[in-house]
């Protein structure tokens, strides 16, 4: 309860052309502990989490306004450059998207050795390393040089978890980053982003209920742009103040 | 009942039968050209034929002029068509971009004479002062260029959003995401591509006929005229005399079988895109 806020929305709002996404979202996300955005498909949870490293605003059309503080800065300032954003606030996708051409080794090293030009010894031991954090280490240390996407479907999802953490991000989002997973390949995920939070500020989409309160400290449930309700995942879950969030957990809509 | 069942079956077996004749009918015409400019241009074939100069009775300039060509058209065409293409596909979004694109298709089906003749006014009388490669490469990289532009962009539209946005959230900046990440995993599209565009060119006529003119030697250097395989054919089959005639015929078949090794390379490079 003692964590810091790392990430403050305010009156944060969100478009695609005309059609509105986010409608005055004011959220506070702590750091070191793992939040879930919940709520039924097209309610902006993705939209929300876009907007937390500037990702929204690559699609033709969108726009953003009001502000998203990040350790009391405010992202969407002129003097922002948003790819110096998106290095502290890493992302992790729905699809495992491992780049195509590259090895096992060089999607994890990417980041690294296409921003700062890094290499050798130190850059060995920094795939080492996000690779024993991503759990992936043992399965594929003797396939480094084969190509990413010659692994299961599991596997590619915590290489880009792998390739995330390289470039020592502050904040990892995670836009349901199991639902194209078996329940195996799902409950290893779970337990590494469990794991992940002692380290790093970790914002989790679900759509699986479940999910959210397996994983999650802190829960938001978002519906029709809105947010209509954050708290404690336990609070949200087992004593929900409001009628609408009581009828989505119990799976009355949704 | 089984009359009107037998009468369906009939009729699909005419109507598979028109299929067949019709396919039958396209190919001849082109298996016929292939028999004759083999026939009549296999005797000709010999290392003579290949590297003796015009005066000796070889085709070695043509040859050469036509290597030459591909080489200065590509060095021209490959950078330029690509770099458009990668315009068009990333930043494609704006009305600039649709209209580069629909005059961009324009110039993919642009009458090459004209492209020739456009060459000649600029690069002959204005340039070089005289039919030379520079010319000839010119006129070529006009027709390549679009084929370039237009492979480029629909490779690179492939190559799935979610690769780009992985990049992105890297932290990685876009013209590094378009080098490092979208070119290569668009790289057999642009090979493809690119060989498509030189098995063009290399037969292309018209342009070349106002622009490099002809020669009986070698390469003469970058400012005076030059030969190539296309124009050897139209000029020899042009004389009355029954050896260079022939020369003609054996200077079409080197020139197909360029063409052709070029598209088994399209086909090699396509076909490991889509094992991917």
């Amino acid at each position: 309860m003692g964590n810091s806020e790392k990430i403050k929305t305010e009156k944060l709002n969100a478009w695609f052309g005309q059609k509105q996404a986010l409608r005055d979202i004011n959220l506070s996300i702590r750091a070191n502990v793992v939040t879930a955005i919940i709520g039924p498909s097209g309610c902006g949870k993705s939209t929300l989490i876009r907007t937390l490293n500037r990702m929204h605003e690559l699609v033709p059309g969108a726009k953003v306004s009001g502000r998203v503080l990040l350790d009391g800065k405010n992202i969407y300032d002129d003097d922002v450059d948003p790819v110096q954003i998106r290095r502290r606030v890493g992302m992790v996708f729905q699809k495992p998207n491992p780049f195509p051409t590259m090895s096992i080794y060089d999607n994890v090293a990417a980041g690294l050795k296409l921003m700062d030009a890094k290499k050798g010894p130190a850059l060995d031991e920094v795939v080492k390393k996000c690779l024993q954090q991503a759990s992936l280490w043992d399965e594929v240390k003797d396939d480094l040089k084969k190509p990413g996407t010659s692994l299961s479907g599991g596997q590619q999802q915590r290489l880009c978890i792998a390739r995330a953490l390289a470039v020592n991000p502050e904040v990892i989002l995670m836009d349901e980053p199991c639902s194209a997973l078996d329940p195996i390949a799902t409950a290893k995920i779970e337990s590494l982003i469990r794991d992940l939070s002692k380290e790093y500020t970790v914002v989790i989409v679900t759509h699986n209920m479940q999910q959210a309160s397996r994983v999650s400290d802190y829960t938001a449930f978002l519906y029709l742009g809105e947010l209509i309700e954050y708290g404690l995942t336990k609070d949200i879950f087992e004593n929900p103040k409001n009628a609408l969030t009581e009828k989505y957990i119990t799976g009355e809509f949704g | 009942m089984l009359s009107s069942y037998r009468f369906r079956r009939f009729k699909d077996k005419i109507a598979y039968v028109l299929c067949l004749l019709c396919v039958i009918i396209a190919i001849i015409p082109l298996a016929s050209i292939i028999f004759e400019v083999i026939a009549r241009g296999a005797p000709q074939l010999s290392l003579h034929f290949l590297t003796a100069n015009g005066l000796e009775g070889g085709i070695g300039p043509a040859i050469q002029g036509t290597l030459i060509l591909i080489g200065l058209t590509s060095l021209i065409g490959v950078p330029i068509g690509i770099m458009s293409g990668v315009y068009l596909a990333e930043f494609g979004g704006n009305k600039y971009a649709s209209v580069m694109r629909t005059i961009n298709d324009i110039l993919t089906e642009f009458p090459s004479i004209v492209v020739g003749i456009t060459a000649f006014s600029i690069v002959v009388v204005g340039i070089t002062g005289s039919f030379s490669p520079l010319a000839g490469a010119a006129a070529l990289s006009f027709i390549m260029i679009p084929i370039v532009a237009r492979t480029t962009e629909e490779s690179l539209k492939l190559v799935p959003t979610s690769v780009r946005e992985a990049a992105l959230a890297l932290g990685l900046h876009h013209w590094k995401t378009i080098i490092r990440v979208v070119l290569p995993a668009a790289g057999q599209g642009l090979v493809t591509g690119t060989l498509l565009a030189i098995a063009r060119i290399a037969g292309e006529t018209a342009p070349i006929l106002l622009t490099i003119m002809g020669n009986t030697y070698f390469f003469q250097g970058f400012n005076q005229p030059m030969d190539a395989l296309p124009l050897r054919v139209f000029l020899n089959s042009r004389q009355p005399s029954v050896a260079v005639q022939a020369q003609a015929w054996g200077a079409a078949l080197v020139l197909i079988l360029i063409v052709l090794t070029l598209n088994v390379c399209v086909r090699i490079a396509s076909r490991r895109q889509f094992r991917k």
